[in-house]
């Protein structure tokens, strides 16, 4: 086991940059150092922790770098983190996205606070990865909502104002939820086995209630999660918001703190109440395919880029719902590598939006056509990125797209069916998008956009590849993923199938 | 022999990466010259692990690279599996590959996109190679999926065209839904057996139930009609034409249209549980064979032409597949790919020499003006027509003689069709090269010129081919011939009736006959004029109004539930509701106005100073 303060390190470096950038405000462009630096340290860390965790793979199937210090024992607060295979990656993506979201996504206007509420954000972020123990991960998860409120509200589009009322309700409505149900498993917990009121993780999971008890709390948790993620129907906050919210923003959102939904809901809802999972099963199935084909359906109509990615992210985290709740440990390792897979691609969408936004004002569908005249390379990472979306194999999206329908369709092949044509329609909403904006003459503005410069290729390139190393030689990461995830299913197993 | 059957593949990928990297510094020549060169090495690399299987006692040899996936029982690693049918597969594909990239070099030149052409062809080249070189269903998958992004590529490669634009992603749309099919039969595969590896499928075939074969193999036929253009999914090949002419001659005639059959022959093990299964391939193979002959006949493009053309002959191969004469299958495959490439490049000589005209009654009286194009296309048309003693005669002889010993009405659809197709090759002889000049307004006046050697070497070579092709697999030396080097790769062929030598012949007498009655009547038909309403009606010009239907029935309904989902769904319904839910809550609370002027904003800032003050407190009490 090592050290947890190489994760203290990861949460508290951001919240220190964040001091730093603010500390420095009056000297221009200097916070934007600082948030570069950090989250560049941040990165070193991220990579130290990947290859620690690396030595540790001999007994990979339980938590590394763990720590437990109560911090006020009446109220169950605790400090408790921990990281396993389904963490680790999340933790990743997290350091990865605060970095490239810098770079790219640059907002020079009142730079000193964009920069601290960023690296906040990456901070209660972290803290949600790592957190061992509900009420701390309720504390960290619930607390996102404030920075983004404050990146959308302060830096956003015109409707900004509405979309961070909408994102911050929505979410923080569904999340109510979640206390209410992680205070009622604390206390039930408490009841039962006397001693001090606890929240920590693996405590709560030998917490025994009934049939009907089980469900209710995993419904709890699922609401709060779904409305994060998002999974349908409680995805109508995403649009705007994606829409409204500066590229840092929209990168942050979509990239990562979805994954919070779908985190939550594999380790908390999954992993906690594995009674339910046999009977809410077949709804969350079907939800997930909904979003699936939904999310596909209204990207086809969407009539902006923005707009485009966050239906065709439903699409996608109706995927990993599937795989989450599927009980298969091969789809659910699948879910868990699209968390990050989609992560990273959607990063390269974001960025080469924000990149035509910046150089054409607009990202509307209507005002842009023929860019790959103009603008070659933009072109062809648009269309790696794209290709990996829709499934390409070879690419990073086909391993995780292919380990959830195949785990599926083992254990739920209907759904899996339903699913496996989700695979069509991703390459008609997203070739028809390609071929309304990069294909077709250039005239007027469109004919004159510039391509990317060489800053903006350098903040590309690790999305490349990312994508394609991942799509090549994907077993570095499944290695790490799959003992974890071993785990948790196999302490779901007594409801339902481990094949 | 591993190692020379890894550079099979890896030679191509490296070739891509080189011009991907070097590009910039290499000149026109150059760039195409390396995609070439690593092509034709390719090629003898093949040669090589032809010579050296053919000495080996176990002709199955399995090339394991890396572990690719490893997640609970699902092992699916990155090998090759070398074995008489993957190696002969690689034998024509790099050789046409090689041959096609050399005319390319003249055909492309001075094309803007020049490198990216030669880029995504080695990559093309590379997955198809990956494709049958595999060892397992996905590694097929990788491939498959690669050569189709590829054709992708390369048909909207003049992007700013819309029509281009629109034919690539039709063709990559059409080949995903085909694809839902191998996805599936991989599902089912692994459900039941446990393993993917082909080896591993085919020694527990035996354990699956005939209802779950027949759902795979009909899975599997699914993949086939999307990739190699079969009724249902045919109908985006001849968009594809789009495409550069090299690039139909080489992905969408000689190699990648054939992966579907590839596929059936490769999995003929699963099939040889389910007669079912294989009587819907036999049915799906002739019926698309003779439609799209329909097709063909009332076409005026000469590339649409061949398209259809190309979709029909696959037809047989299909139909082969699904009477069990897999070896014939594979014989006209070979052999096509020689005739069709030939034709296809004889075309894009045509063309090139018109600048660019593709239309039919533009041309005329070209044989004159070709003297090497010509020759090459008169072979390639008498090849494709069945006329002996060329290789199309022996290879679609072979097809037609298995599918008269299982299916009699199958028989008769294949040799109408036999038919339709001299008729419609001869009429695009006639009006391309023979008849009066019709092009004089194209060529602006000129003479047509004849294209340069890059272009006509790979004729010549193809033409040879196609004359000497049917040495592949004569009829009375069954056993040291392509069938009997196939054999061992199949599964279980229902032994053919012994044919008397009488039969045998009547049956050849009969294919003449076909191709003669066809030949005949074109030309006496085509000789004297160039558009006949009558002859090409409406319907069969417009492809039987298929892509109507699919508009009709699935486009439209679609577009509509869409617009119905963004409109009402969307909006009323979903978002309606959560937002007459909040607008309900804070009425109730009449602090509508309160929310919209800041209150969140306050509220978020009081939830963070408190988490700050608790933190700072607690943190402050506990060390």
């Amino acid at each position: 086991m090592h050290s947890s303060l190489w994760l203290s390190a990861l949460l508290v470096v951001p919240l220190l940059g964040s001091l730093g950038a603010m500390l420095v405000r009056k000297q221009q462009g200097r916070s934007y150092a600082v948030g570069v630096v950090t989250a560049s340290v941040e990165m070193a860390l991220g990579i130290v922790v990947f290859f620690l965790y690396n030595n540790h793979l001999a007994h990979a199937q339980t938590f590394d770098f763990a720590t437990r210090h109560v911090l006020a024992a009446p109220l169950g607060l605790a400090y408790d983190v921990a990281l396993d295979g389904i963490s680790l990656f999340l933790v990743e993506l997290t350091a990865i996205v605060v970095l490239l979201a810098l770079l790219g996504g640059r907002d020079k206007r009142r730079e000193p606070s964009f920069v601290a509420w960023l690296l906040v954000l990456t901070s209660l972020t972290m803290g949600s990865f790592i957190a061992h123990d509900l009420l701390e991960f309720f504390v960290f998860f619930e607390l996102t909502l404030v920075p983004c409120y404050f990146i959308i509200s302060g830096w956003g589009g015109k409707q900004r104002d509405f979309a961070a009322l909408k994102f911050f309700l929505y979410t923080f409505s569904a999340s109510a939820f979640l206390l209410i149900g992680v205070l009622y498993l604390g206390f039930a917990h408490q009841h039962q086995s006397g001693g001090a009121l606890s929240f920590a993780y693996g405590v709560l999971q030998s917490t025994s209630m009934s049939h009907a008890t089980a469900i209710w709390l995993f419904v709890a948790f699922a609401i709060a999660f779904a409305a994060k993620a998002p999974i349908w129907p409680l995805h109508t906050w995403s649009p705007v918001t994606y829409a409204e919210a500066p590229t840092a923003g929209s990168i942050e959102l979509s990239a990562l703190l979805a994954k919070l939904g779908s985190y939550g809901l594999l380790r908390f809802a999954v992993g906690l109440f594995p009674l339910a999972l046999a009977d809410v099963r077949p709804v969350f199935l079907t939800l997930a395919v909904i979003g699936i084909l939904y999310g596909s359906l209204l990207a086809c109509t969407a009539k902006d880029l923005k707009r485009f990615v966050a239906y065709s992210s439903l699409a996608q985290m109706g995927f990993i719902t599937l795989g989450v709740v599927s009980g298969s440990q091969i789809a659910t390792v699948g879910a868990v590598l699209l968390m990050f897979n989609h992560g990273i691609i959607t990063i390269g969408f974001f960025l080469i939006i924000g990149f035509i936004e910046q150089r054409r004002g607009s990202y509307q569908v209507a005002d842009l056509q023929g860019l790959q005249g103009p603008a070659p390379v933009m072109a062809g990472v648009f269309t790696v990125v794209m290709m990996a979306s829709i499934g390409l194999p070879g690419l990073s999206g086909f391993v995780s797209e292919y380990l959830i329908l195949i785990g599926t369709f083992a254990v739920h092949a209907w759904w899996g069916v339903v699913g496996a044509f989700g695979v069509v329609a991703a390459a008609v909403y997203l070739l028809w998008a390609y071929q309304r904006v990069f294909q077709g003459k250039a005239v007027g503005a469109n004919a004159t956009m510039p391509d990317v410069n060489t800053k903006e290729r350098w903040v590309l390139v690790p999305v490349v590849v990312l994508i394609v190393a991942l799509g090549v030689f994907p077993h570095p990461v499944l290695e790490r993923i799959t003992p974890s995830v071993h785990q948790l299913i196999e302490h779901v197993a007594p409801s339902g199938v481990t094949k | 022999m591993a190692h020379v059957s890894t550079l099979i593949v890896i030679l191509p990928l490296l070739g891509y990466l080189l011009v991907l990297i070097n590009g910039s510094r290499l000149t026109e020549r150059q760039i195409g010259y390396v995609a070439t060169g690593v092509v034709g090495l390719s090629f003898v690399a093949s040669v090589v692990t032809f010579v050296l299987l053919l000495h080996r006692h176990s002709r199955q040899v399995t090339v394991h690279l890396f572990n690719w996936i490893d997640v609970g029982t699902l092992h699916v690693p990155a090998a090759l599996l070398i074995d008489p049918l993957s190696i002969t597969m690689c034998l024509f594909v790099t050789g046409i590959s090689a041959l096609i990239h050399l005319y390319s070099i003249g055909y492309m030149h001075g094309e803007k996109d020049y490198k990216k052409f030669f880029l995504y062809l080695n990559l093309f080249v590379f997955s198809m190679l990956t494709l049958v070189l595999a060892n397992n269903l996905v590694l097929t998958f990788v491939g498959w999926e690669g050569v189709g992004v590829c054709s992708y590529w390369l048909v909207s490669y003049y992007f700013d065209r819309d029509s281009a634009s629109s034919a690539g992603k039709k063709a990559f749309i059409y080949n995903r839904v085909g694809d839902v099919g191998l996805l599936l039969a991989m599902f089912l595969l692994f459900s039941r057996t446990g393993t993917l590896t082909y080896v591993g499928v085919f020694a527990r075939a035996g354990s699956l139930s005939p209802t779950v074969a027949t759902l795979v193999v009909l899975a599997l036929l699914l993949a086939a009609t999307g990739k190699s253009a079969q009724i249902p999914l045919f109908n985006w090949l001849p968009d594809a034409m789009e495409g550069p002419t090299p690039v139909s001659a080489l992905i969408h005639a000689a190699t990648m249209v054939t992966a579907g059959v590839y596929l059936l022959v490769r999995m003929s093990p699963v099939l040889a549980i389910s007669s079912s299964g294989r009587l819907t391939i036999a049915i799906i193979g002739g019926v698309t064979a003779f439609v799209a002959a329909t097709i063909a006949t009332s076409q005026k493009d000469i590339k649409k032409v061949l398209a259809f053309s190309t979709v029909s002959q696959i037809g047989y191969m299909v139909l082969a597949v699904g009477v069990g004469a897999y070896a014939a299958a594979i014989f006209l495959m070979v052999s096509h790919a020689f005739f069709k490439a030939l034709l296809f490049l004889g075309s894009g000589s045509v063309i090139h020499a018109l600048n660019g005209e593709q239309d039919l009654r533009k041309m005329g009286a070209l044989q004159r003006f070709l003297p090497l194009t010509f020759p090459t296309f008169l072979i390639g048309w008498l090849t494709i027509s069945g006329v002996p003693p060329f290789a199309g005669f022996w290879s679609k002889g072979d097809v037609l003689t298995n599918v008269f010993e299982h299916n009699k009405i199958l028989w008769v659809l294949g040799v109408v069709t036999a038919i339709l197709t001299a008729y419609y090759m001869s009429r695009l002889f006639v009006l391309t090269f023979r008849g009066t000049e019709r092009f004089r307004e194209v060529t602006h006046g000129h003479d047509p010129h004849e294209s340069p050697w890059v272009m006509t070497l790979p004729l010549v070579v193809l033409a040879v081919l196609s004359v000497l092709g049917g040495l592949l697999d004569l009829p009375w030396i069954h056993h040291d011939s392509l069938a009997g080097f196939l054999s061992s790769t199949f599964g279980y062929v229902a032994p053919l009736h012994a044919q008397s030598t009488l039969s045998q012949y009547g049956l050849a007498a009969v294919d003449v006959a076909a191709a003669l009655i066809g030949l005949a009547a074109a030309i006496s038909i085509w000789r004297s004029r160039t558009e006949d309403e009558r002859l090409t009606p409406a319907f069969l010009e417009h492809v039987w109004y298929w892509d109507d239907f699919y508009d009709a029935t699935i486009g439209r309904p679609l577009e509509e539930l869409a617009v119905f989902s963004d409109v009402v769904v969307e909006d009323e319904v979903i978002d309606g509701g959560v937002m007459g839910l909040a607008v309900g809550i804070s009425r109730s609370a009449e602090s509508v106005r309160k929310i919209q002027s800041g209150f969140v904003r306050h509220y978020a800032l009081a939830m963070m100073l408190g988490t700050a003050v608790l933190v700072v407190f607690l943190v402050a009490r506990v060390s």
